[in-house]
């Protein structure tokens, strides 16, 4: 039997500015009782032309005829009375509410306001599909998951009949993700029509009953899942066919680089965040670290980067100086004279350089200063540095080049406000003696960094907060690259990215593995971290499984590390 | 002793006045810095309607009670609510800063108070109508100390309370309290949950502020008895109100207790005989309660204890 056609699309076209066509001649449907996945790369229109049906935009031309009637959808509000809802990416939920009080907002004019009497109705809906959730329990006290489930119980309690889940699965754990399909199957067979907004191949094939594919703003062809497979919903998506092997040369003459010994950080709740946690990053190739999302990776990454406070343990870094003349580039003077008492430093002709004349006096700064300068003064060996307890600033201080992509991106690595150009600046305006920031070569390094990543920007001037996921990102790697790393920490550097985004970073990370910069990858994707990564560490629960070569590694293998079995064989 | 409670009840309804109206604005997620301007404009507004009712009169002997305190009030109001609405007209719709918008408000109120007192306003019979205003009950007296510390106020005082648990209810216990809560702590939510955030916004912001207006008025009229000097007295008591906010978590049921400790600090410098001074460091005790409050609830960080979320930042709907 042909399904009802709930909301069809017609030749929907919304611009932003004169310049951005987010949707072009958009034209598609909605059946009743299907689960429909909108698929397409990031920036590909996909939520902006959900939003129109949420009232959240309004289309500047074409028309969304709901049930064999135009539409018109100017707010939130009038998606409600076409029973429409739409779970956004980021919760629109008040922290300090109730799940009932939230489920509960902005209905029921004119009735009785009845808490109790909701409740009642939210119980019996919630049984009805399968939901979980303790009502009395504030927002602010949830997991991301219960959150979500706020999120859809409160669009079903306003009679939603279309429900549309923005990337639902982003921030869930598999479990997690299980008992959301589950629900979305059970309201399917309801008679709802259920939207996914997403771009992860798998999920559509394992949920959905037919997909729509958008590329750059318009629709290529909506297929039913069942006579289509990844490999062709792929190649619509992207237009061109994907290279899916990454370039993996063999690790040049490895050396030590970062060795990691037996740290431990302990959480707010007095659990163990990272448990007695060893390894050593070799420059020339690339550690990946694999485990199920908050096993302790991010917290690994960030405590090696001295933004936490680690209970014991050792980090320490392996500067390559040996024979290479010390800098005032990279070391103060007092840094100097600590490692020429230390007797780690040489004059060129081999005799040890101690800061004193060889009457044992010591020498004036002055000429010291000019000795260094000068290029005469080398280092005897690598430059072993600690770096436990210390600061961001007092390592970089040290001279340690060390470059770190964070998770949060906005968050953590730029400034949402700031333009290109001041996000490259935060990592340079130390340099240089005057009182006036150097702009100019944040700016040639701000267009270098546009021009060779491809960064899709109107503009230097351009806040990052505009841009895309992806640009963002590789407004952030290009930076950190710039800065001439040694070691290069990234953190999910490709999460949210489009399939062309992500090859673009993978291959940024293989360059710089390449120039021989250790680079430590904390990925997602197991396949990726089996392509990409030489070595690849599992965690699981803050400590580590083992580490396996990636390039004999099974899935299965790591797949049952992550879930806390210990490796089978210790071979790499 | 019931001097001093008499007193301290009255200083605290000046404060409950204002601070219940700023309840109700920070509760919308705007931080109303101008509720000193306001409760001086309030003030000028009462005392304008005040002198109309009085000047109509043949003799200030033929003052009705009733008219008196029903005109007086509406004009307090209505002033107030006139420059919370230029306040709301800034921040709401064209999105200024708020504590540069609520600092330009107070200077402006203030200023334009003073100015409203010496021109328009004729005090000849303010001292006969503050009289009236602030009768109490005929039992009152009758009823020793007691009697005097709990009727022997003007209506003015027990308006206040209503409206302070009145405002606790609605805040708490309906929908539409639910829903201006959400307001101010997420506008994005309450937005897509279809509530018109801008209206509710406006509306209190213009309640808020009428509110806090009849705090000056009280004042004038029954604490000091239609006396006048200038707006100065008032506004430090606008930004008491807004210090008392803080110290009772932005809950206005709290707010009478929290007011009635206030007015008590504030005049306890008046019953014991102290030098200069004393008198000004015992001055400072309501700051210095507000601050050791603002620390508690920082070092307990419960969620349920801090400013609406959005206290102080514009709603801009097409932000992503």
């Amino acid at each position: 039997m042909e399904k009802q056609t709930v909301i069809e699309f017609r030749n929907i076209t919304k611009r932003f500015g004169t310049s951005v066509i987010a949707n072009n001649n958009v034209s598609m449907d909605v059946k009743r009782g299907e689960i429909l996945s909108v698929l397409g790369e990031n920036g590909c229109g996909k939520t902006t032309l959900m939003n129109m049906l949420a009232g959240i935009y309004y289309p500047d031309e074409g028309q969304i005829i709901i049930h064999g009637e135009e539409a018109s959808i100017r707010s939130p509000k009038d998606a409600f009375r076409y029973n429409i809802g739409m779970i956004h990416q980021h919760f629109k939920l008040v922290d300090v509410f109730t799940a009932t009080e939230n489920i509960v907002l902005g209905t029921g004019k004119g009735e009785k306001y009845d808490l109790k009497e909701a409740k009642t109705r939210i119980t019996a809906m919630s049984e009805k599909y399968g939901f979980h959730i303790d009502l009395d329990k504030k927002i602010h006290e949830m997991s991301v998951s219960e959150k979500q489930t706020v999120e859809i119980i409160k669009v079903l309690y306003r009679g939603a009949d279309v429900l549309i889940l923005d990337e639902p699965t982003a921030v869930l754990t598999p479990q997690e993700i299980k008992k959301l399909f589950a629900v979305l199957r059970a309201m399917r067979d309801d008679g709802k029509s259920v939207l996914i907004i997403t771009h992860k191949l798998n999920e559509v094939m394992e949920i959905s009953d037919r997909v729509a594919v958008l590329r750059k703003g318009e629709h290529v062809k909506t297929v039913n899942t069942a006579e289509t497979n990844e490999k062709e919903l792929a190649d619509m998506m992207v237009g061109q066919k994907v290279t899916l092997n990454i370039d993996r040369p063999m690790p040049e003459n490895p050396e030590l680089r970062l060795n990691v010994e037996g740290i431990t950080m302990v959480g707010n709740e007095g659990n163990f965040v990272l448990d007695n946690v060893s390894f050593d990053a070799y420059s020339g190739e690339i550690l990946g670290i694999a485990g199920i999302a908050g096993s302790g990776q991010r917290e690994l990454l960030e405590a090696v980067a001295g933004l936490h406070h680690l209970q014991n343990g050792s980090v320490t870094y392996i500067n390559p100086k040996k024979d290479k003349p010390i800098t005032f580039y990279h070391k103060s003077f007092e840094r100097v004279m600590e490692l020429a008492s230390e007797g780690m430093l040489r004059y060129a002709d081999g005799k040890d350089f101690t800061g004193k004349d060889a009457d044992g006096r010591a020498l004036p700064k002055k000429a010291i200063r000019a000795l260094v300068e000068a290029g005469e003064i080398f280092f005897k060996e690598d430059e072993i540095i600690n770096l436990r307890e210390k600061t961001p600033l007092q390592i970089r201080e040290l001279g340690v080049r060390f470059s770190f992509v964070p998770e949060d991106r906005l968050g953590m690595g730029l400034v949402g406000n700031m333009d290109i150009i001041d996000n490259v600046m935060l990592r340079s305006y130390r340099r240089g003696k005057s009182v006036f920031v150097d702009r100019k070569s944040p700016e040639e390094l701000a267009n270098e960094i546009i021009k060779n990543l491809q960064v899709v920007t109107p503009g230097t001037h351009t806040p990052v907060r505009r841009l895309s996921g992806g640009n963002v990102q590789k407004v952030l790697v290009g930076r950190e690259i710039a800065a001439g790393p040694k070691v290069l920490m990234a953190a999910y550097p490709v999460r949210g990215l489009d399939i062309n985004s992500s090859y673009t970073i993978y291959n940024l990370l293989t360059e710089q593995k390449k120039n021989g910069v250790a680079v430590v990858f904390v990925g997602e994707d197991l396949d990726v971290l089996l392509a990409l990564c030489d070595r690849i560490m599992v965690i699981a629960g803050g400590k580590v499984m083992g580490t396996v070569d990636a390039r004999t590694a099974k899935k299965e293998e790591i797949g049952l590390m992550m879930m806390g079995a210990a490796a089978q064989s210790e071979n790499a | 002793m019931t001097h001093f409670f008499v007193a301290a009840i009255s200083i605290a309804t000046v404060l409950l006045y204002g601070c219940v109206g700023e309840i109700i604005t920070e509760k919308a997620g705007h931080l109303n810095l101008g509720i000193p301007g306001i409760m001086c404009m309030g003030t000028a507004g009462g005392c304008l309607g005040v002198s109309l009712y009085m000047g109509s009169l043949s003799s200030p002997e033929n003052a009705s009670w009733i008219l008196l305190v029903l005109i007086s009030l509406l004009f307090s109001v209505i002033f107030a609510a006139l420059l919370g609405g230029i306040y709301a007209l800034l921040t709401v719709t064209l999105r200024c800063n708020q504590n540069i918008t609520g600092l330009a408000i107070t200077i402006f109120g203030s200023g334009a108070t003073n100015f409203l007192m010496h021109s328009f306003i004729d005090r000849t019979h303010f001292e006969a109508a503050g009289k009236i205003v602030s009768a109490s009950l005929p039992f009152a007296d009758r009823l020793g100390g007691f009697g005097r510390v709990v009727f022997g106020h003007g209506v003015f005082v027990y308006i206040a309370i209503v409206v302070a648990i009145a405002c606790a209810f609605v805040l708490n216990k309906t929908r539409v309290g639910l829903h201006l809560r959400a307001v101010g702590e997420s506008p994005a939510t309450a937005d897509a949950a279809g509530i018109n955030v801008v209206l509710y916004k406006y509306v209190a912001i213009l309640v808020g502020s009428a509110i806090a207006g009849l705090g000056g008025f009280y004042y004038i009229m029954d604490y000091i008895k239609g006396s006048w000097e200038n707006a100065g007295t008032i506004e430090a008591f606008g930004w008491l109100a807004i210090a008392l906010v803080i110290f009772v978590l932005w809950k206005p049921n709290l707010a009478v207790l929290g007011a009635l400790l206030f007015g008590a600090c504030f005049i306890m410098y008046a019953i014991v005989n102290i030098t200069p001074t004393q008198k000004e460091i015992i001055k400072m005790l309501p700051y210095v309660v507000t601050i050791v409050v603002l620390v508690l609830t920082s070092i307990r960080k419960k969620r349920e204890h801090q400013p609406p979320a959005s206290l102080g930042l514009s709603y801009f709907r097409e932000d992503r």
